[in-house]
């Protein structure tokens, strides 16, 4: 062997510092070969851009009717792409901010599940015994109550307000974060380097903000994806029952609604909105999907 | 005569279980351990040997308090430890550390190997700045044979061999005095084996580390051990050092050890007269009375069912507990009546 190739070899070999590839960084190099879920991440990615970009560009205004126009079809000629509504509101601009809100909805009320349940499912599993019983027979309990009333009831005592709901919605989703999370822990905790981590030294909050809720995330991310266009639904469905967002602001559930109504005469009234929403959960469900294949492809392959 | 560091004395470490229905509780104690008494000597190592479900990896949590023992008591250095405070414990266990046997499932798979091996000394020195943790850290992987530039790679990009090796450097990097190895090498290959071995012997001398290390393979203990004790059932059957237990065994349990290691021939180990112990271990639920070993001991006699035998301190300082250990070790090994154990190549 030359003096040269040898030098070369030693270059390739060690001469270089390597940097390791986490977990997180192999799970993103296999999300982006799964073409349905790199299709669904560019789809939200352009959905969110619309909806925040959307109402900015238009001439018109969401509360603001067109007096010359009522109920007409979409057309370009009179500026109006979607079409307008019955009182003359242009439907492009109402879509838009009909999607502002429920991804709102979607994001804040997963974002409150996500705190409340993760916390509370990693406390329960961690402590075990009775902490644990108590703690998830109290899951248990909320989870027998009726969720539809329980809601109808809050907007009844508490008047119509969009904050009531993202509370209304995250207090029900984080019983099944709370019971997964739990799930998980209860397994993770047995496991050889959480001995270790207290063979380390470590209290009690520094083994969970450590070693357990970093473990938890692959589970966790996967589930919020799939929580997002589930909590969309609800509001969606809220907002068809009439309890959901006050006019003049709107929801893909409240225009889909108005929609409905006038199905005979302005289809294109309920067409767009449920397309966008359509569109959306199809593509949360694929993301999800494609996350939970690129977290744990033990299971899969 | 060196004074112990550490220094057990009739440790019991039981569990509760409820044998009962859905409404009855009906609990039992499972004596995992049960009376252990040994003493670590600075800079020893004490081999450990036992049948899987003996209690040694028990044993070896209740010495750093990861377990709770309900007897007994283990003085290190003149503090004990049974009923202390978990606050004291902690503090503690810096200088008792701990290795494991599963390699890779020891090492947190979300963290660098870096990360892994600072852990201890965050949670031991807050007040080391990020520069002096990361030059301990590099030194210590390279003095347990990995590259300082391997910090930034997590667990999984890593070998059995070489995720032990990160799992010694993390019970090394804060200086401790005692090291249990829990059955360090029994999840890795037989020639890696040897590597492992051999460095937690070099590291040994290097920092005047005392060891206790636990496995089930005979060979292995033999090769690092000072002094070796035998355990059965949670119980010791018979602790001496090294040349006694592998050449004039007391114990017939420890004699059914040294007589079950394979013998790397095949021809020799195919002529070998088979003296292979009957039966299973019986459950710590309901240990027999007297010697524990008695139900599959091919010496025994009736008043190794009566009396407990006591563990015995002879003349040249080695103990044994058996009620028989002066008459057996001349006696052969009577002949196994399992008709199954020859089977010929024909």
């Amino acid at each position: 062997m030359t003096e040269t190739t040898r030098d070369a070899f030693d270059q390739a070999l060690d001469r270089r510092t390597i940097k390791g590839r986490s977990l997180y960084v192999d799970a993103w190099h296999r999300l982006l070969k799964n073409k349905a879920a790199v299709t669904a991440l560019v789809v939200l990615f352009v959905m969110v851009l619309l909806v925040v970009v959307g109402p900015m560009l238009s001439q018109w205004d969401h509360e603001i009717p067109d007096w010359e126009h009522y109920s007409t079809p979409p057309s370009l000629e009179t500026g109006h792409i979607f079409g307008t509504d019955a009182i003359g509101r242009d439907l492009f601009v109402r879509t838009m901010i009909g999607g502002q809100i429920s991804l709102l909805v979607g994001l804040l009320a997963t974002l409150v599940s996500l705190i409340i349940g993760v916390t509370y499912g990693a406390i329960a599993g961690y402590m075990g015994g009775r902490i644990d019983n108590v703690m998830m027979r109290f899951v248990d309990a909320v989870y027998a109550m009726p969720f539809m009333f329980f809601v109808i009831l809050l907007m009844v005592v508490f008047g119509r307000n969009i904050f009531l709901i993202f509370i209304a919605i995250g207090a029900i989703n984080w019983l099944d974060m709370a019971r997964i999370v739990r799930g998980q822990t209860l397994s993770l905790k047995n496991k050889n380097f959480v001995e270790a981590a207290r063979a380390c030294g470590a209290t009690e909050a520094q083994i969970i903000r450590r070693h357990i809720i970093p473990n938890l995330l692959g589970v966790v991310i996967v589930y919020v994806t799939l929580t997002i266009p589930q909590v969309i639904l609800v509001e969606s469905f809220l907002s068809f029952l009439g309890l959901g967002v006050q006019e003049p602001l709107t929801s893909w559930g409240a225009l889909v609604n108005e929609g409905a109504q006038e199905l005979e005469t302005a289809p294109w009234s309920l067409m767009f909105p449920a397309s966008f929403l359509a569109v959306t959960l199809f593509a949360f469900n694929f993301l999800g999907d494609g996350l939970r294949d690129a977290l744990d492809p033990k299971d899969r392959l | 005569m060196r004074s112990p560091v550490l220094e057990v004395r009739d440790l019991q470490v039981h569990f509760r279980v409820d044998a009962g229905s859905f409404f009855r509780h009906d609990y039992h104690s499972i004596r995992a351990v049960d009376g252990i008494s040994l003493d670590v000597y600075p800079a020893e190592t004490l081999g450990i040997v036992g049948e899987s479900g003996c209690g040694k990896s028990t044993l070896a949590r209740a010495l750093l308090g990861l377990q709770r023992a309900r007897g007994g008591s283990i003085k290190w250095l003149g503090d004990e430890f049974v009923g202390a405070s978990e606050e004291f414990l902690r503090k503690k266990r810096r200088e008792i550390q701990i290795i494991f046997q599963d390699p890779s499932g020891s090492l947190d798979p979300r963290m660098t190997v870096g990360e892994i091996v600072a852990e201890p000394l965050k949670t031991f020195f807050p007040s080391m700045s990020k520069m002096q943790i990361r030059e301990r850290v590099s030194g210590m992987l390279q003095m347990v044979g990995l590259r300082s530039d391997q910090l930034n790679r997590y667990p999984h990009e890593f070998s059995g061999g070489q995720c032990q090796r990160v799992g010694i450097a993390r019970a090394l990097v804060v200086n401790p005095r005692l090291v249990v190895c829990d059955e360090p090498v029994s999840a890795l290959d037989v020639s890696i084996q040897a590597q492992i071995v051999n460095l937690l012997k070099d590291l040994q001398q290097k920092l005047q580390l005392s060891l206790i290390f636990i496995a089930h393979d005979l060979s292995v203990v033999r090769h690092v051990s000072d002094r070796v004790l035998v355990m059965y059932l949670g119980r010791v059957m018979e602790l001496a050092d090294r040349e006694s237990i592998y050449h004039a065994p007391r114990h017939p349990y420890t004699r059914a050890l040294i007589e079950s290691v394979p013998i790397p021939d095949p021809v020799r180990e195919r002529a070998r007269a088979r003296r292979s112990l009957q039966g299973d271990m019986p459950s710590p639920l309901n240990p027999p009375s007297g010697c524990v070993f008695r139900t599959r001991c091919p010496f025994a006699i009736d008043r190794c069912a009566a009396e407990v035998p006591e563990l015995e301190m002879l003349e040249d300082g080695n103990r044994v507990a058996c009620h028989r250990h002066r008459e057996l070790p001349g006696e052969p090994w009577p002949e196994s009546d399992e008709a199954d154990e020859e089977v010929s190549p024909t």
